[in-house]
């Protein structure tokens, strides 16, 4: 901003934008099956750093494919993805725990992976434990865990390794209402307080206004954005939130053009 | 442990719809695990008396077929199959029989078990290597399946007059009827692990090293173990077919010493030797259902029973 002033320029009035490069990019991605399912048509959204941006579509609409695409996973057919690979956390849709792991070794996981230290790890993930409420179960294994309790603990070990970038692929689609309400009050207190960018995929319209701060609506199969709304409500955000007139509204303009794309 | 399975409505109370408190879950949990339900014991009870009623009523009819059967419906002499109170009296209590019988006991468990592990190192390295290539697995395959397929007695004669009839022979036998088991259990376990579990690893780069040995082979545990455990079995049939063929007396195991038997006619002695062959196999089982359950009990659900 001094920057600007120096220049002559008028300040911009996206400060936080300005400059700084995306966290991740998709430039003209397509995608395109070896089995010929077309799941990306021309794909080009940003996500600037801080940002929590949520993708819905109706279902095989090629939204977990660009989940898989940004990661890596799967290389796309045409166009690019910028981002810092290593700074990427991935929540799978379902926890994806290592049965015969409990929930410390399991946390442990991915730092060990990447050659992290005993001792560092063991503090890490107590750390990410205790980060998502899951201290006084280190030593259970995934049988011995609610599905709510698994998906804790698959955040806490992509936290671990403290990413910039945090992909959700549907992540609470198999918990119940209350449960998954919860969960969206930690990712909300999460993104708050480690200031990750995050894309988020989901097919419930009230989760993703809840979350993010803007929501994309995809049209169905081959997928492309449609409609890019930005979400005005402040960070924390209460539960209560949901409930508000303004949500409603939102959340009914998006239906109403998720319906338009699923035409 | 199985808490979950045997309380429906305490398993409740460790669900994320209970709020907040966490501590209120670990103790819930805590006090599952202490508090020894009466339902199990009497599980327990009832395990125990089915196959105690079916033990009597086998050794009844073994009686009877002795004192009647054997004459009213095989017109064969009683002696064929001697009372089991005969049996107990003459090759278990009977001193110098019943040390023929557990010195075959030892020859038949040595060769089992050296075949056993011959087994276990060459059928997990050919799992391994199947499931590193595709080109492999299709390459070993069939000849896997082949080796299976053969009745195991028509090639004991060719192992006979190649190697002769010494221990390694019988070794060979067991090598040969107990492989496959482990072969496949192991490619299954090997590859059959969850695709997301494998994109978890992909994302940081995991080496196929690190892959195997920490995402396959400890997913593949309780498949492997399966198939120990199927083996195992096969590998004490293969020390006894392959010592009822080749019957030479060096190193006499249980087969051998039955066979023995038969010949003098001596049928209590040699139905206590096939008693004892039954008890190894039986042992054999559940000693590997207990290490199984030792190793991957803790995690997996369904060797929580034993099999």
């Amino acid at each position: 901003m001094n920057f600007a002033r120096q220049d002559g320029t008028t300040a911009p009035t996206m400060v936080p934008q300005m400059g700084t490069a995306p966290a991740l990019r998709f430039n003209g991605v397509s995608m395109v099956y070896p089995d010929g399912t077309h799941a990306l048509s021309e794909t080009s959204f940003d996500v600037a750093p801080g940002e929590f941006v949520t993708v819905v579509g109706p279902s095989g609409c090629g939204k977990s494919t660009l989940l898989k695409v940004a990661s890596g996973l799967n290389p796309p057919t045409t166009g690019s993805v910028t981002v810092d690979s290593r700074a990427v956390g991935y929540v799978f849709q379902d926890a994806t725990l290592l049965q015969w792991r409990n929930v410390q070794r399991n946390v442990e996981l991915l730092a060990e992976l990447e050659g992290v230290g005993r001792a560092e790890r063991a503090r890490r993930a107590a750390d990410a434990i205790s980060l998502v409420g899951l201290k006084g179960f280190e030593k259970k294994y995934p049988k011995q865990l609610s599905g709510g309790m698994k998906m804790r603990a698959s955040l806490a070990r992509s936290l671990v390794l403290d990413p910039k970038v945090f992909l959700f692929d549907e992540p609470f689609g198999a918990v119940d209402e209350i449960t998954r309400e919860r969960l969206n009050d930690e990712v909300i207190s999460l993104f708050a307080r480690q200031g990750f960018a995050g894309l988020f995929i989901t097919h419930s319209i009230s989760e993703a206004v809840f979350l993010s701060t803007r929501v994309l609506v995809m049209s169905a199969r081959p997928g492309r954005i449609v409609a890019d709304y930005p979400i005005p409500f402040e960070y924390p955000r209460l539960p209560d939130l949901r409930f508000s007139p303004e949500f409603a509204r939102i959340a009914g303009e998006i239906s109403h053009t998720l319906r338009g794309a699923h035409a | 442990m199985s808490y979950t399975d045997e309380h429906p409505a305490s398993s409740i109370a460790i669900t994320d719809a209970e709020v907040l408190s966490h501590d209120a879950h670990a103790a819930a949990v805590h006090v599952d695990l202490d508090a020894p339900p009466t339902r199990k014991s009497k599980r327990e009870w009832s395990t125990l008396v089915g196959p105690v009623v079916v033990f009597v009523l086998f050794i009844g009819f073994w009686e009877y077929m002795h004192r009647d059967g054997m004459r009213r419906f095989l017109d064969k002499k009683p002696s064929l199959l001697p009372s089991p109170v005969t049996v107990v009296d003459q090759a278990f209590l009977d001193k110098i029989v019943r040390q023929q019988l557990l010195t075959g006991l030892g020859w038949t468990t040595y060769a089992a078990a050296i075949g056993l592990a011959i087994t276990i190192v060459l059928g997990m390295g050919l799992a391994v290597l199947m499931a590193r290539a595709v080109w492999l697995e299709r390459s070993i395959y069939p000849y896997l399946v082949a080796l299976q397929a053969t009745p195991v007695l028509a090639i004991v004669p060719i192992i006979y007059s190649i190697f002769g009839g010494g221990m390694e022979s019988r070794i060979y036998v067991c090598v040969m009827i107990s492989i496959f088991p482990i072969v496949t259990n192991t490619l299954f376990g090997l590859t059959s692990v969850d695709a997301s579990q494998h994109d978890l690893f992909t994302l940081r780069d995991a080496g196929s090293f690190t892959r195997l040995f920490k995402l396959q082979f400890p997913a593949a545990m309780p498949a492997i173990f399966t198939g120990f455990r199927i083996s195992a079995g096969l590998a004490v049939i293969g020390a006894i077919v392959g010592e009822q063929f080749f019957r030479q007396g060096q190193k006499p195991g249980i087969g051998i010493v039955m066979e023995q038997f038969r010949q003098k006619l001596r049928y209590p002695a040699m139905y206590g030797g096939l008693l004892i062959a039954a008890a190894l196999g039986i042992t054999v089982f559940f000693l590997f259902s207990w290490i199984a359950k030792l190793v991957v009990g803790h995690w997996h659900e369904s060797t929580r029973r034993g099999s």
